[in-house]
Protein backbone atom coordinates (compact mmCIF):
# COMPACT_ATOMS: atom_id res chain seq x y z
CA UNK A 1 0.00 0.00 0.00
CA UNK A 2 1.00 3.49 -0.83
CA UNK A 3 2.18 5.75 1.71
CA UNK A 4 2.31 9.66 1.31
CA UNK A 5 4.49 11.98 3.58
CA UNK A 6 3.34 15.36 3.23
CA UNK A 7 6.19 17.31 4.55
CA UNK A 8 5.46 21.70 5.36
CA UNK A 9 6.76 23.91 7.97
CA UNK A 10 3.49 25.12 8.94
CA UNK A 11 -0.11 23.32 8.38
CA UNK A 12 -1.92 25.99 6.32
CA UNK A 13 -5.51 24.78 4.73
CA UNK A 14 -3.50 23.36 1.66
CA UNK A 15 -1.61 20.62 3.78
CA UNK A 16 -4.50 20.19 6.35
CA UNK A 17 -6.95 19.47 3.55
CA UNK A 18 -4.02 17.06 1.55
CA UNK A 19 -3.87 15.05 5.08
CA UNK A 20 -8.14 15.15 5.34
CA UNK A 21 -8.21 13.41 1.73
CA UNK A 22 -5.55 10.63 1.84
CA UNK A 23 -7.44 10.22 5.44
CA UNK A 24 -10.91 9.91 3.50
CA UNK A 25 -9.31 8.22 0.67
CA UNK A 26 -7.90 5.45 3.06
CA UNK A 27 -4.03 6.24 2.38
CA UNK A 28 -1.61 5.52 5.08
CA UNK A 29 -0.47 9.22 5.07
CA UNK A 30 1.22 11.91 7.59
CA UNK A 31 2.28 15.56 8.15
CA UNK A 32 6.23 15.79 8.48
CA UNK A 33 7.98 18.89 10.27
CA UNK A 34 10.11 19.97 7.45
CA UNK A 35 11.86 22.22 10.49
CA UNK A 36 12.97 18.27 12.68
CA UNK A 37 14.84 16.87 9.79
CA UNK A 38 18.37 16.63 9.42
CA UNK A 39 19.88 14.51 6.42
CA UNK A 40 23.57 13.69 5.65
CA UNK A 41 26.02 12.67 3.28
CA UNK A 42 26.14 9.23 5.09
CA UNK A 43 22.25 9.50 5.58
CA UNK A 44 20.14 6.52 5.22
CA UNK A 45 17.22 6.38 3.40
CA UNK A 46 15.66 3.37 5.55
CA UNK A 47 16.31 5.88 8.64
CA UNK A 48 13.59 8.07 7.75
CA UNK A 49 10.39 7.18 7.23
CA UNK A 50 8.74 9.06 4.62
CA UNK A 51 6.91 6.62 2.44
CA UNK A 52 6.83 5.93 -1.15
CA UNK A 53 6.02 9.90 -2.53
CA UNK A 54 6.28 12.78 -0.74
CA UNK A 55 3.99 16.25 -1.53
CA UNK A 56 7.06 19.08 -0.35
CA UNK A 57 4.70 21.73 0.65
CA UNK A 58 7.13 23.78 2.79
CA UNK A 59 5.74 27.68 2.91
CA UNK A 60 9.97 28.85 2.82
CA UNK A 61 11.51 28.89 -0.54
CA UNK A 62 14.62 27.46 0.36
CA UNK A 63 13.83 25.54 3.36
CA UNK A 64 11.73 23.35 0.52
CA UNK A 65 13.67 23.54 -2.00
CA UNK A 66 17.50 22.35 -0.34
CA UNK A 67 15.26 19.66 1.61
CA UNK A 68 14.20 18.36 -1.75
CA UNK A 69 17.47 18.03 -2.92
CA UNK A 70 18.32 16.23 0.40
CA UNK A 71 15.34 13.85 -0.41
CA UNK A 72 16.07 13.32 -3.92
CA UNK A 73 19.28 12.29 -2.74
CA UNK A 74 18.16 9.39 -0.49
CA UNK A 75 16.24 8.31 -3.35
CA UNK A 76 12.66 10.01 -2.02
CA UNK A 77 10.69 10.61 -4.80
CA UNK A 78 9.32 14.59 -4.54
CA UNK A 79 6.83 16.67 -6.00
CA UNK A 80 7.69 18.87 -7.28
CA UNK A 81 11.23 17.77 -8.06
CA UNK A 82 14.26 20.26 -7.25
CA UNK A 83 15.20 21.16 -10.54
CA UNK A 84 11.17 22.35 -10.79
CA UNK A 85 11.48 24.20 -7.77
CA UNK A 86 14.72 25.93 -8.53
CA UNK A 87 13.10 27.02 -11.76
CA UNK A 88 9.76 28.20 -10.81
CA UNK A 89 11.59 30.09 -8.00
CA UNK A 90 13.47 32.21 -9.89
CA UNK A 91 11.29 34.31 -12.20
CA UNK A 92 14.80 34.83 -14.52
CA UNK A 93 14.90 31.76 -15.04
CA UNK A 94 11.64 30.88 -15.23
CA UNK A 95 10.88 33.79 -18.17
CA UNK A 96 13.92 32.04 -19.68
CA UNK A 97 12.15 28.93 -20.08
CA UNK A 98 9.12 30.14 -21.00
CA UNK A 99 10.83 32.14 -24.29
CA UNK A 100 13.07 28.97 -25.13
CA UNK A 101 9.46 26.59 -25.09
CA UNK A 102 8.18 29.78 -27.08
CA UNK A 103 5.55 30.07 -24.58
CA UNK A 104 3.76 33.92 -25.00
CA UNK A 105 4.80 35.87 -21.64
CA UNK A 106 5.34 39.77 -20.91
CA UNK A 107 8.20 41.30 -22.74
CA UNK A 108 11.30 41.11 -19.96
CA UNK A 109 14.38 42.49 -19.72
CA UNK A 110 17.60 41.99 -17.17
CA UNK A 111 20.39 43.89 -16.40
CA UNK A 112 23.04 43.60 -14.26
CA UNK A 113 23.68 47.01 -12.38
CA UNK A 114 21.52 50.28 -11.47
CA UNK A 115 22.73 51.99 -15.07
CA UNK A 116 21.78 49.42 -16.85
CA UNK A 117 18.81 48.58 -15.35
CA UNK A 118 17.87 52.38 -15.65
CA UNK A 119 18.51 52.16 -19.00
CA UNK A 120 16.39 49.01 -19.56
CA UNK A 121 13.60 50.69 -17.70
CA UNK A 122 13.79 54.27 -20.07
CA UNK A 123 14.03 51.62 -22.96
CA UNK A 124 11.15 49.77 -22.27
CA UNK A 125 8.99 52.93 -21.41
CA UNK A 126 6.46 53.84 -18.27
CA UNK A 127 4.61 52.31 -17.14
CA UNK A 128 7.05 49.53 -16.39
CA UNK A 129 7.62 46.75 -13.84
CA UNK A 130 10.28 45.88 -11.74
CA UNK A 131 10.33 42.45 -9.88
CA UNK A 132 12.40 41.36 -7.47
CA UNK A 133 14.10 37.82 -9.45
CA UNK A 134 12.88 35.51 -6.21
CA UNK A 135 10.33 35.89 -3.97
CA UNK A 136 6.24 35.24 -3.46
CA UNK A 137 2.90 36.97 -2.36
CA UNK A 138 3.82 40.10 -5.04
CA UNK A 139 6.49 41.12 -2.59
CA UNK A 140 8.80 43.63 -4.23
CA UNK A 141 6.69 43.77 -7.08
CA UNK A 142 6.65 47.83 -8.42
CA UNK A 143 5.09 49.24 -11.11
CA UNK A 144 6.84 52.30 -12.04
CA UNK A 145 5.44 54.85 -13.59
CA UNK A 146 7.96 57.93 -13.98
CA UNK A 147 11.39 58.14 -14.14
CA UNK A 148 12.45 59.51 -10.79
CA UNK A 149 10.52 57.05 -8.68
CA UNK A 150 12.34 54.16 -10.97
CA UNK A 151 15.74 55.97 -9.92
CA UNK A 152 14.71 55.78 -6.38
CA UNK A 153 13.66 52.34 -6.25
CA UNK A 154 16.85 51.49 -8.15
CA UNK A 155 18.97 53.29 -5.51
CA UNK A 156 17.05 51.29 -2.76
CA UNK A 157 17.93 48.17 -4.54
CA UNK A 158 21.38 48.88 -4.93
CA UNK A 159 21.28 49.54 -0.97
CA UNK A 160 19.88 46.70 -0.43
CA UNK A 161 22.09 43.98 1.61
CA UNK A 162 20.51 40.70 -0.97
CA UNK A 163 22.60 40.64 -3.96
CA UNK A 164 19.43 39.35 -6.23
CA UNK A 165 18.41 42.81 -5.44
CA UNK A 166 21.26 44.10 -7.76
CA UNK A 167 19.77 42.13 -10.57
CA UNK A 168 16.56 44.24 -12.30
CA UNK A 169 14.17 42.04 -13.63
CA UNK A 170 11.95 44.40 -15.81
CA UNK A 171 8.64 43.66 -17.32
CA UNK A 172 6.73 45.69 -20.07
CA UNK A 173 3.38 46.82 -18.07
CA UNK A 174 0.77 44.21 -19.35
CA UNK A 175 -2.30 45.91 -20.74
CA UNK A 176 -4.74 43.76 -18.92
CA UNK A 177 -8.24 43.63 -16.81
CA UNK A 178 -7.46 44.22 -13.36
CA UNK A 179 -7.05 40.73 -12.72
CA UNK A 180 -4.82 37.60 -13.56
CA UNK A 181 -5.54 33.94 -14.40
CA UNK A 182 -4.14 31.29 -11.66
CA UNK A 183 -4.67 27.82 -13.85
CA UNK A 184 -3.63 24.99 -11.78
CA UNK A 185 -2.12 22.18 -13.18
CA UNK A 186 -1.30 18.91 -11.83
CA UNK A 187 0.38 16.52 -14.16
CA UNK A 188 -0.75 16.17 -17.81
CA UNK A 189 -4.33 17.78 -16.58
CA UNK A 190 -5.29 21.53 -16.21
CA UNK A 191 -7.53 20.54 -13.52
CA UNK A 192 -9.34 24.14 -12.77
CA UNK A 193 -8.55 27.97 -13.04
CA UNK A 194 -9.40 30.72 -11.33
CA UNK A 195 -9.72 34.82 -11.84
CA UNK A 196 -7.75 36.58 -9.07
CA UNK A 197 -8.89 40.23 -8.89
CA UNK A 198 -6.52 43.18 -6.84
CA UNK A 199 -8.15 44.15 -3.76
CA UNK A 200 -8.77 48.33 -4.04
CA UNK A 201 -5.84 50.23 -3.63
CA UNK A 202 -3.77 47.26 -4.65
CA UNK A 203 -2.42 46.98 -8.75
CA UNK A 204 -1.34 43.26 -7.62
CA UNK A 205 -3.58 40.36 -7.71
CA UNK A 206 -2.36 37.89 -5.36
CA UNK A 207 -5.10 36.24 -3.03
CA UNK A 208 -2.29 37.08 -0.43
CA UNK A 209 -2.76 40.18 -1.23
CA UNK A 210 -6.41 40.27 -0.25
CA UNK A 211 -7.20 39.42 -4.08
CA UNK A 212 -10.72 38.21 -4.74
CA UNK A 213 -11.33 35.03 -6.55
CA UNK A 214 -14.11 33.47 -8.95
CA UNK A 215 -14.08 30.63 -11.23
CA UNK A 216 -12.22 31.08 -14.92
CA UNK A 217 -13.67 28.65 -17.22
CA UNK A 218 -10.81 26.93 -18.91
CA UNK A 219 -10.61 27.34 -22.92
CA UNK A 220 -9.09 25.82 -25.30
CA UNK A 221 -6.13 28.90 -25.62
CA UNK A 222 -5.44 28.54 -21.58
CA UNK A 223 -5.44 25.10 -21.39
CA UNK A 224 -2.81 24.45 -23.90
CA UNK A 225 -0.99 27.49 -22.81
CA UNK A 226 -1.34 26.14 -18.70
CA UNK A 227 -0.04 22.69 -20.30
CA UNK A 228 2.87 23.54 -21.84
CA UNK A 229 4.35 26.17 -19.62
CA UNK A 230 4.32 23.25 -16.90
CA UNK A 231 6.08 21.10 -19.01
CA UNK A 232 8.53 23.76 -19.71
CA UNK A 233 9.17 24.33 -16.13
CA UNK A 234 9.62 20.30 -15.62
CA UNK A 235 5.69 19.65 -14.74
CA UNK A 236 4.48 18.31 -11.52
CA UNK A 237 2.17 20.33 -9.66
CA UNK A 238 1.78 23.62 -10.60
CA UNK A 239 -0.03 26.78 -10.53
CA UNK A 240 0.17 28.81 -14.00
CA UNK A 241 -0.08 32.40 -14.23
CA UNK A 242 -1.22 34.11 -16.82
CA UNK A 243 -2.46 37.34 -17.75
CA UNK A 244 -5.10 38.58 -20.63
CA UNK A 245 -2.87 40.95 -22.80
CA UNK A 246 -5.76 43.17 -24.59
CA UNK A 247 -3.57 42.76 -28.42
CA UNK A 248 -2.34 39.30 -27.84
CA UNK A 249 -4.49 37.22 -25.76
CA UNK A 250 -2.82 35.38 -22.80
CA UNK A 251 0.73 35.67 -21.78
CA UNK A 252 2.32 33.22 -18.84
CA UNK A 253 3.74 35.50 -16.44
CA UNK A 254 4.80 32.91 -13.55
CA UNK A 255 4.64 29.42 -12.76
CA UNK A 256 4.36 28.80 -8.89
CA UNK A 257 5.75 25.52 -7.23
CA UNK A 258 4.17 24.76 -4.38
CA UNK A 259 0.86 26.14 -5.08
CA UNK A 260 -1.44 27.46 -2.71
CA UNK A 261 -5.13 26.89 -4.12
CA UNK A 262 -7.64 27.88 -0.70
CA UNK A 263 -8.67 30.57 -3.06
CA UNK A 264 -9.61 28.52 -5.84
CA UNK A 265 -10.80 25.17 -3.93
CA UNK A 266 -13.13 28.23 -2.26
CA UNK A 267 -14.66 28.87 -5.77
CA UNK A 268 -13.32 25.51 -7.98
CA UNK A 269 -16.06 22.78 -8.90
CA UNK A 270 -12.74 20.38 -8.65
CA UNK A 271 -11.77 18.37 -5.97
CA UNK A 272 -8.01 19.97 -5.80
CA UNK A 273 -6.58 17.68 -3.12
CA UNK A 274 -8.24 14.81 -4.10
CA UNK A 275 -6.63 15.18 -8.01
CA UNK A 276 -3.18 15.98 -5.69
CA UNK A 277 -3.01 13.16 -4.26
CA UNK A 278 -3.83 10.75 -6.87
CA UNK A 279 -1.12 12.07 -8.64
CA UNK A 280 1.01 11.31 -5.89
CA UNK A 281 -0.15 7.90 -5.61
CA UNK A 282 0.30 7.39 -9.73
CA UNK A 283 4.32 8.51 -8.78
CA UNK A 284 4.85 6.10 -6.18
CA UNK A 285 3.65 3.40 -8.42
CA UNK A 286 5.86 4.18 -11.50
CA UNK B 1 -8.06 17.00 25.19
CA UNK B 2 -7.75 20.27 26.79
CA UNK B 3 -8.49 22.63 23.92
CA UNK B 4 -7.82 26.10 26.01
CA UNK B 5 -4.34 27.49 26.62
CA UNK B 6 -3.10 30.08 27.71
CA UNK B 7 -1.25 33.36 25.60
CA UNK B 8 2.33 32.92 26.47
CA UNK B 9 2.23 36.83 25.95
CA UNK B 10 -0.85 38.17 27.15
CA UNK B 11 -2.23 35.61 28.95
CA UNK B 12 -5.53 35.71 27.47
CA UNK B 13 -7.22 32.22 26.83
CA UNK B 14 -6.52 30.95 23.21
CA UNK B 15 -9.33 28.02 22.04
CA UNK B 16 -7.73 25.51 19.98
CA UNK B 17 -10.43 24.06 18.02
CA UNK B 18 -11.11 20.19 18.39
CA UNK B 19 -9.55 18.97 14.73
CA UNK B 20 -6.21 21.27 15.08
CA UNK B 21 -3.34 19.31 13.86
CA UNK B 22 0.43 19.94 15.21
CA UNK B 23 1.67 21.93 12.87
CA UNK B 24 -1.20 24.59 12.24
CA UNK B 25 -0.43 27.79 13.98
CA UNK B 26 -3.08 29.43 15.83
CA UNK B 27 -3.66 33.23 16.72
CA UNK B 28 -4.31 34.88 20.42
CA UNK B 29 -7.77 36.76 20.08
CA UNK B 30 -6.47 39.63 21.91
CA UNK B 31 -3.06 40.20 21.25
CA UNK B 32 -2.50 38.72 17.98
CA UNK B 33 0.30 36.66 18.98
CA UNK B 34 0.51 33.61 16.68
CA UNK B 35 1.70 29.73 17.85
CA UNK B 36 2.32 26.80 16.17
CA UNK B 37 1.14 23.76 18.16
CA UNK B 38 3.61 21.82 19.16
CA UNK B 39 2.15 18.36 20.68
CA UNK B 40 -1.30 17.22 21.16
CA UNK B 41 -1.21 14.11 22.79
CA UNK B 42 -4.30 13.73 25.57
CA UNK B 43 -3.77 16.66 27.91
CA UNK B 44 -0.99 17.47 26.41
CA UNK B 45 -1.63 20.39 24.50
CA UNK B 46 1.70 22.44 23.85
CA UNK B 47 2.53 25.33 21.76
CA UNK B 48 5.76 27.11 20.53
CA UNK B 49 5.41 30.84 19.27
CA UNK B 50 5.19 30.57 14.94
CA UNK B 51 8.05 31.22 13.41
CA UNK B 52 7.96 34.80 11.76
CA UNK B 53 7.25 35.28 8.09
CA UNK B 54 10.29 34.64 6.04
CA UNK B 55 11.53 36.62 3.51
CA UNK B 56 10.79 33.55 1.13
CA UNK B 57 7.69 32.83 2.43
CA UNK B 58 5.33 32.15 -0.29
CA UNK B 59 4.27 29.81 -3.41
Amino acid sequence: MVEVSIICDKVRFEEKTLYEKTQSKGIKSKIVDAKTLTIGTYSKTKDFLLGDVILQRSVSYYRGLYLTACLEFLGFKVINRFEVGQICGNKLITSIKLAQNKIPSPKTQFAFSAESGLESIKKTGFPVVLKPIVGSWGRGICPLRDPETASMIVEMREEDDSPLSRIYYIQEMVDRPPRDIRCIVIGDQAVTAIYRYSSQSEWRTNVARGGNVELAPITKEMEDLALRAAKAVGGGILGVDMMEDKNRGLVVHEVNNTVEFRGAASVSKADIPNEMIDYAIKLARK
Amino acid sequence: MKSKVECQECGAEISVPEDAVVGEIITCPDCGGEYEIASKADENLKLKPAERVGEDWGQ
